[in-house]
């Protein structure tokens, strides 16, 4: 930031070659200049990340306190009912969006990947939706569903009288409700990076399969998809990535409810850390999520980069 | 014709003459209206016709009156279009207290969205440049470190950065929240930009250094000029991005402060008053249309930025 500015007045990296003064000096501006990614690093995404970590096995309540109760603080966690509710939903919401997104986002990229026709415009409306905030998208999916007027009321209209498609206000699929809206505004993505996938496979691939006489199914569900592997760990990772941070689209598509119904464990945290100043719960609670993100995090970066060296 | 490379290449230069002349490529091209392209043009109408669908319903119920959407169907085009909705929500529509509509988020979005788009690449775009070009000892480290935070849920460092904005005296301020979002976007925009200057030739950096450039010499005379691209690819990423942002505007900015999707939420959300959905659409709309009109505009730009920026999450 303020920092930018100054490194210029300052010597160039000399000697990198021949004599070096100082292993601190060499490459000054380069140093210089990463000073902010340096602090972020440390300060911010380390720093911070332990801090949490810490104060989790604290008593904190209004104000972040030093005062260890072991692990007092995740044995209410685990017996609040309103955390297993947001656990399920969770888990849910989790298994069912990546199972669909992947299944969605697949075949609609392999249909978009015949050689058909006006292929950008569907691009276009497919993935339009990824451009729209969560908020917008639940608010719109809140209006859909609204059993007064949306899809409940318009079948109802229509001569079916008992209909009833009321997920947001009924508290056992309320979590589905909200599926809907998640997929709609992120299958999209999915399909792109799997269009991504699939352009990325040779030719050569489908003309051999083509002549072994193996049928088009086979040879998307036996060849290509084995062969797209690391594309769909990508984005496997960053689906689930993304579902752990699940917030907005709840806030604004049914604001936890009915009751608290459809809680999602960053609710839980943003409520405690800054709704009932009970600051301890909140840590508890975000180092769980801390602690799911790694279960899954930690195998892929070992796949992905302890392999290559 | 003894050695093998040139007759490799002669084969393959007769191969491509002879496709050549086979006239034109591709598969055999097949009636418009075979079953296969019925069902397969079918489904993707279909699908279409349902991504479109809540676009459709926001438009169509933002430019009735309320009278008619009590009556109605949300589904059936206005009978009488009005634009009344569409003032109130930019205008009058209230939260709590304030009753000047979606206007006041929408400048407050506005003055967090340049500057925070602004600091955030520019700090990017230098630490990009620097891993690519001017590795220094533990360059790497950091920057691990930094891939890893883009994975860390954000509900983890929410607490600490309010302490830190507190005992710099910026919590609550639109300046707080910048920081905020610069800090947050560095990491996909670094992978980004690293990515990119090392994709440039290195001849070119080489070169540089002969004719004595330093540091921000090579930077802002070469790199920069040359990245023009991959920094509009940035620029989408983060004006989406950070104009999406609903949970570091309501954690680090105070009611009058707040960007638009945190008061889009509150009006639309609030329990006072009788539900005016008419204006609760335009209203979403209204907030939509920024990241839309981007969308639109920028075309395969976007994609390519969100496949670089997927990792974001």
């Amino acid at each position: 930031m303020s920092d930018t500015s100054t490194p210029r007045r300052s010597p160039q990296g000399k000697g990198e070659h021949g004599r070096r003064p100082n292993t601190l000096f060499k490459n000054l501006n380069a140093k210089i200049a990463s000073i902010p990614m340096i602090l972020t690093a440390l300060c911010v995404f380390v720093g911070g990340t332990a801090w949490t970590v810490v104060y989790s096995f604290t008593d904190s309540k209004l104000l972040p306190r030093l005062r260890f109760v072991g692990l007092e603080q995740y044995e209410r966690l685990w017996s609040s009912q309103r955390w297993l509710v947001s656990i399920e939903n969770l888990a849910i919401y989790g298994v069912l969006s990546l199972v669909f997104s992947l299944l969605i986002g697949f075949v609609l990229a392999a249909l978009l990947d015949q050689k058909i026709r006006f292929e950008d415009t569907f691009r276009t409306i497919y993935l339009y939706p990824f451009a729209l905030s969560f908020i917008v998208t639940g608010l719109v999916w809140q209006w859909i569903l609204n059993p007064d007027f949306g899809v409940q009321h318009v079948v109802r209209s229509l001569g079916w009288e008992s209909f009833v498609f009321d997920p947001l206000y009924t508290k056992e699929i309320v979590i589905y409700g909200i599926l809907f809206a998640g997929l709609w505004q992120g299958t999209g993505l999915v399909m792109c990076l799997m269009l991504a996938g699939l352009r990325g496979i040779d030719e050569d691939i489908w003309k051999a399969a083509r002549v072994d006489g193996i049928p088009m199914w086979k040879t998307y569900l036996f060849i290509v998809i084995p062969m797209m592997r690391p594309v769909f760990i990508t984005t496997l990772v960053i689906i689930t990535s993304g579902i752990v941070k699940l917030y907005d689209l709840v806030v604004a598509q049914t604001g936890g409810g009915p009751g608290n119904a459809s809680e999602v464990p960053a609710k839980y945290v943003y409520e405690f850390m800054f709704r009932a100043q009970n600051l301890g719960q909140g840590f508890a609670a975000s180092t769980m999520m801390l602690l799911t993100v790694a279960i899954i995090l930690v195998p892929w970066a070992y796949l992905e980069f302890g392999r290559r060296r | 014709m003894s050695n093998p490379a040139t007759l490799a290449a002669a084969v393959a230069g007769a191969s491509a003459i002879a496709k050549d002349l086979a006239g034109p490529r591709g598969p055999k091209p097949r009636a418009a209206f075979s079953r296969r392209n019925i069902i397969l043009y079918g489904t993707l109408i279909m699908v279409a016709l349902y991504y479109l669908l809540p676009l459709y319903v926001m438009v169509v119920t933002s430019l009735k009156g309320m009278p008619e959407i009590r009556l109605g169907n949300i589904f059936s085009p206005p009978m009488e279009i009005t634009f009344e909705p569409w003032v109130k929500a930019w205008a009058t529509a209230c939260t709590g207290l304030n009753c000047d509509g979606l206007s006041r988020g929408f400048w407050n979005s506005v003055r967090i969205t340049v500057p925070s788009v602004f600091l955030s690449i520019a700090i990017a775009s230098v630490n990009g440049y620097a891993l690519a070009n001017w590795r220094f000892k533990g360059a790497e480290t950091f920057f691990i470190i930094l891939i890893f935070g883009a994975f860390i849920p954000y509900q983890v460092m929410l607490y600490p950065i309010v302490i830190l904005l507190r005992e710099i005296g910026l919590y609550g301020t639109l300046t707080g929240l910048v920081l905020v979002h610069s800090i947050f976007g560095m990491p996909i925009l670094t992978l980004l930009f690293r990515n990119y200057f090392a994709s440039l030739p290195e001849e070119l950096f080489k070169a540089a250094r002969v004719d004595g450039a330093g540091f921000w010499g090579i930077y802002f005379r070469i790199m920069l000029p040359m990245s023009l691209p991959i920094f509009v690819v940035a620029i989408i990423l983060q004006v989406t991005g950070i104009w999406n942002d609903f949970l570091f505007g309501v954690v680090y900015t105070r009611p009058d402060t707040y960007p638009m999707t945190v008061q889009l939420n509150n009006i639309v959300n609030s329990t006072q008053g009788v539900k005016e959905y008419n204006v609760n659409m335009a209203a979403t709309l209204i907030t939509g249309l920024v990241p839309l009109a981007i969308y639109f505009i920028s075309g395969k730009l976007f994609v390519r930025g969100i496949a670089a920026g997927a990792v974001k999450g």
